[in-house]
């Protein structure tokens, strides 16, 4: 299996990469994880994975900077249904638009904008960093075998934005700061988490796991 | 549930090794760094901090090269600081597998320089370190002041104003230092933390002066800070990560037991 780990000048690459090793071998998955600018390796791999770690507008000029990404990507995870995992901004590109600052287009494939946290309770900081528990929405096989609700594993979260889903069909997790706050949303082959798996330690190489496992 | 409150343990580098100093000074080698992340991944530890207080560039080197193998080994967050100056610095900690980086002297020195890295690199990415001394007042109120370079140099600057104008410029986080308690195990400075963290809108990281658990406890409930950091306290096997989080939980802060 060939997993693609997008480079757009954005994100914790390495670490991404790392885990994604660890979890194919632990699994006894054969996969090969790269990390990539080229949109033909993109478009040759099994799995397509969009990390991201700064800012919308930021990572949404370095995803057009890379020449032809955008387009690969459009082609491997909408027409080819290729799965696909977007992390924390990664993420969030896959909505309709940003409001980080200034408005900045998504990739528009889970309508909704991402924007700031307004937690109910005004002693909570943004961002909201740390480790936080899972509640479902909607089953989904990327959760598989893990634990969640308030008793369950923890996951790591960093941002101060979350995405608004439109359609609250595409919302599969959320996770409470003075509210409910996206965690993760999907539909079809696509997925994306607010936390990051990488950094999730057992919550996250089984989140993982499973994505390489994940027939979409 | 809700965020749980961190516990950070800290370790201090230099050339690619654990060092620990008691009041920035006299320092103790405290293991291989490498060894000692993948033994606090185990245990539980819902962060590490390096903070790199090398000198040389060989040493700035080796530092690198033991990120990378951390972060091979280790799939929690990592903080690092020490020595970072431009956004090329920040760029090479975050490639070699940093998640959050942590900017202290050239903070004081040029507060633009937070603004440049968090419209860079996000808000979230962008740590500022202060490290702060109780000022001497006849009868007015607490004041403390920012130091720098390790501690060394006084700058005269007020470490509240300092806060909330590094969180302005788009800090997403304060390591809040107390120099008169680093090293003491006489537990945290908490007029100092609280002053800080109610000041600002962005979690504060309490550190200096862990000694016991109830230091910890004391550091959330008295200090209001959304994480605790510590090093010798568990470097030296006084305590475990685990018992430090069952402290805190029957002192009724959320902690994160199930790793």
């Amino acid at each position: 299996m060939k997993v693609a780990i997008i480079d757009y000048g954005s994100g914790n690459l390495r670490s991404a990469q790392k885990a994604f090793e660890r979890a194919a071998r632990e699994a006894g998955i054969d996969a090969v994880c790269d990390v990539t600018d080229k949109p033909e390796q993109v478009l040759a791999a099994d799995r397509i994975v969009l990390p991201g770690v700064g800012a919308y507008a930021d990572c949404r000029a370095g995803l057009d900077g890379v020449p032809g990404m955008v387009g690969a990507l459009q082609e491997a995870v909408v027409e080819k249904a290729r799965p696909f995992l977007g992390i924390c901004v990664g993420m969030q590109l896959m909505a309709g638009r940003g409001l980080e600052k200034q408005v900045t287009d998504g990739l528009g494939w889970v309508p909704g904008d991402v924007v700031e946290m307004t937690p109910d309770n005004e002693d909570l900081k943004i961002p909201q960093i740390g480790w936080n528990t899972l509640d479902i929405r909607k089953p989904h096989p990327l959760l598989d075998g893990i634990e969640t609700g308030p008793e369950g594993l923890h996951a790591y979260f960093v941002h101060s934005y979350h995405l608004r889903c439109e359609d609250e069909a595409q919302c599969i997790a959320t996770t409470d700061y003075g509210g409910p706050v996206t965690a993760m949303v999907g539909r079809d082959n696509l997925v994306g988490t607010q936390f990051h798996p990488e950094k999730s330690q057992r919550l996250g190489l089984a989140l993982i796991t499973n994505f390489l496992r994940w027939n979409a | 549930m809700t965020l749980k409150v961190r516990i950070i343990p800290c370790l201090d580098v230099a050339g690619g090794r654990v060092v620990k100093g008691v009041n920035f000074v006299d320092l103790v080698d405290a293991g291989d760094p490498v060894e000692a992340a993948i033994a606090y991944d185990a245990a539980g530890a819902d962060e590490l901090t390096f903070l790199d207080i090398t000198a040389s560039s060989e040493g700035r080197d080796a530092t690198f090269d033991m990120i990378s193998r951390t972060a091979e080994r280790c799939f929690m967050p990592l903080t690092v600081g020490g020595g970072v100056r431009t956004v090329a610095d920040i760029r090479k900690l975050l490639l070699a597998g940093a998640d959050k980086v942590s900017i202290n002297t050239t903070a004081v020195n040029n507060p633009d320089f937070v603004a440049e890295a968090a419209d860079k690199f996000g808000n979230q990415c962008i740590v500022v370190a202060i490290d702060a001394k109780q000022a001497v007042s006849e009868d007015g109120p607490d004041r403390w002041e920012i130091f720098t370079h390790g501690g060394r140099n006084a700058t005269g600057i007020d470490a509240v104003e300092f806060a909330r104008l590094v969180v302005e410029k788009g800090a997403g986080e304060i390591l809040l230092t107390s120099m008169d308690r680093d090293g003491t195990k006489a537990g945290y400075n908490l007029p100092l933390t609280r002053a800080i963290a109610d000041a600002v809108s962005v979690p504060v990281i309490a550190s200096g002066g862990v000694g016991t658990l109830d230091h910890l406890v004391e550091g959330v409930k008295e200090g209001h800070a959304s994480a605790v950091l510590a090093a010798s306290i568990f470097h030296f096997g006084t305590h475990t990560i685990a018992e430090a989080k069952s402290h805190m939980l029957e002192a009724g802060i959320p902690v994160r037991i199930k790793i």
